[in-house]
């Protein structure tokens, strides 16, 4: 059977017609709309490298059907770049040496930019662990991704202070 | 995954016409149906897809104290609902306990009721499993038992059912709103799952097409918070299922306990009541001798279903110190790793 499904991807509007509806979010953004940031690792929701914000909540794309995504906003690392500047949790991934493959990274920060937007985990280190352990990171950089994410929770915080002020 | 039909029904009816169909599904968070349907585990012909309905996403005080939370609720907005973690934070901590933040945002109160067990055997399709297939025979019997059952199973099933929130919610009387061709009934959490007996594919008392609508708790589940915690022994700190894990409330007045709740995970075919271990602690005091007393009465009919004698006398410990936990007083705000039995220490980089 096939569905139609609209969704908001990166702030542009994408109707896409599928001929299955079996199709996951995950295959939708990457073998349909040619998003190929974010990444499937194990498919089963165990390692989080498929993290997209979905309706501005952190969510594993591979456990969810793109039908039942009709009508949803979606975020994914291709869209969190604001006018060709980085976003501070990317950059704060650079400076820190968040990551070594790269290839959970996408994943990590899309699931560090929901963390940071929940506001549960403030800046404590031991919160942020655990608010990322659904994010698996094989390389094990994981010193450098709690410190980045730390770092720009703090810039993102005082960014809003100052337009706040 | 197998192909199948996919229905999104605008109302109840709509719905549970749809589910009544042999071989139908209902999706809503689809954090364990998608695993499972990519496994082969489970093959519904039709998915009738539940997640927008309205009307079951709403968590409702109710004029008597008690609480109703819609069957759509997602286990992240329960367990930071500030009002809900005040009077429930066990129940609280053990959402938190459970899964990963990403499947916390998609996971529904309903659908936390039914996942199915996270035996590793009734995940093999090449093994045998009654679960999946009555008959079959059953390879947990003889194989790896580290997350298999030592209370309530049969020769046929030694699976555990893997919630933590259910083992925080029967302890506290939760009862499921149901809703079905024939109206609506409501049915208490503690026997909502079934026992495996010769029939271990039937889990629940659901009938075909009856759909979860609510979960309740009562307003006497509001009176341990002073004193209520979930504590959960993983093989990791944190994403992993329990290995035993305990829900424990207490109601202590002039230094002596006046009401007990008592409920144990990852030992059980579901989520499961301690109900004589709590009446050994009515009118004693909250101390060591009394916790040890109380969960030997927990366990005391828990037999090995394999290679798994170990996880009764860890159920012990595991009961015996959420009591303890749960006597020195619920902390004013959860810790950083919820249920988990080690603190964080400061400077290091692991628990």
């Amino acid at each position: 059977m096939s569905v139609s499904v609209l969704l908001s991807v990166n702030g542009v509007a994408r109707e896409v017609a599928l001929d299955d509806p079996r199709v996951t979010l995950l295959d939708l953004l990457r073998e349909r709309l040619g998003l190929t940031g974010t990444k499937k690792g194990c498919d089963r929701g165990q390692c989080g490298a498929c993290t997209v914000l979905v309706d501005g909540r952190r969510i594993n794309s591979c456990l969810a059907l793109a039908a039942s995504c009709d009508g949803a906003r979606v975020l994914t690392i291709e869209g969190l770049a604001e006018e060709g500047a980085l976003h501070p949790v990317q950059e704060a991934f650079i400076a820190h040496d968040g990551f070594q493959c790269g290839f959970c990274t996408p994943g990590q920060i899309m699931s560090a930019v929901g963390l940071i937007l929940e506001g549960h985990a403030g800046d404590d280190p031991e919160r942020i662990r655990e608010g990322m352990s659904g994010n698996i990171c094989r390389c094990g950089a994981y010193a450098g991704i709690t410190a980045a994410i730390l770092d720009a929770g703090r810039r993102l915080a005082e960014r809003d202070r100052a337009e706040a002020a | 995954m197998n192909r199948f039909d996919y229905v999104r029904p605008a109302t109840f009816a709509e719905a549970i016409a749809a589910a009544s169909e042999p071989g139908a599904a209902y999706l809503a968070g689809g954090t364990n149906l998608l695993d499972l349907m990519k496994g082969g585990v489970v093959r519904p012909g039709r998915l009738v897809d539940v997640s927008r309905l309205p009307g079951l996403g709403a968590i409702e005080w109710l004029a008597d104290g008690g609480v109703r939370i819609g069957a759509l609720v997602r286990n992240a907005d329960l367990a930071h609902d500030p009002e809900f973690a005040r009077r429930f934070p066990a129940v609280a901590e053990a959402l938190l306990s459970g899964a990963s933040a990403q499947l916390r945002n998609m996971a529904t109160v309903g659908g936390n009721l039914l996942q199915r067990t996270r035996c590793a055997y009734f995940y093999d399709v090449a093994g045998a499993c009654n679960k999946r297939q009555p008959g079959a025979g059953c390879e947990a019997r003889g194989g790896e038992t580290r997350n298999a059952a030592v209370l309530g199973w049969s020769e046929h099933c030694i699976a555990t059912h893997p919630s933590d929130f259910c083992v925080a919610l029967v302890a506290l009387d939760a009862v499921v709103e149901i809703a079905g061709k024939r109206g609506e009934r409501a049915v208490p959490l503690e026997g909502f799952h079934r026992l495996p007996g010769e029939t271990p594919e039937q889990e629940s008392v659901l009938e075909p097409g009856e759909l979860i609508i609510a979960v309740r708790l009562p307003a006497e589940a509001a009176s341990f918070s002073r004193h209520v915690r979930y504590l959960k022994i993983r093989d990791r700190t944190s994403f992993a299922f329990a290995v035993a894990s305990a829900a424990a409330a207490l109601r202590i007045e002039q230094g002596a306990i006046v009401a007990a709740r008592i409920a144990l995970g990852g030992v059980a075919p579901k989520p499961w009541r301690a109900r004589l271990a709590e009446r050994t602690l009515i009118g004693v005091g909250p101390d060591r001798p009394h916790f040890d007393r109380a969960a030997a009465a927990a366990l005391a009919d828990a037999r090995p279903s394999g290679d798994n004698a170990f996880k009764i006398e860890l159920a012990h410990r595991i009961v015996a110190r959420a009591l303890a936990l749960a006597a020195a007083g619920t902390p004013a705000r959860l810790p950083a790793l919820p249920a988990s039995p080690f603190a964080p220490v400061a400077g290091v980089l692991h628990a």
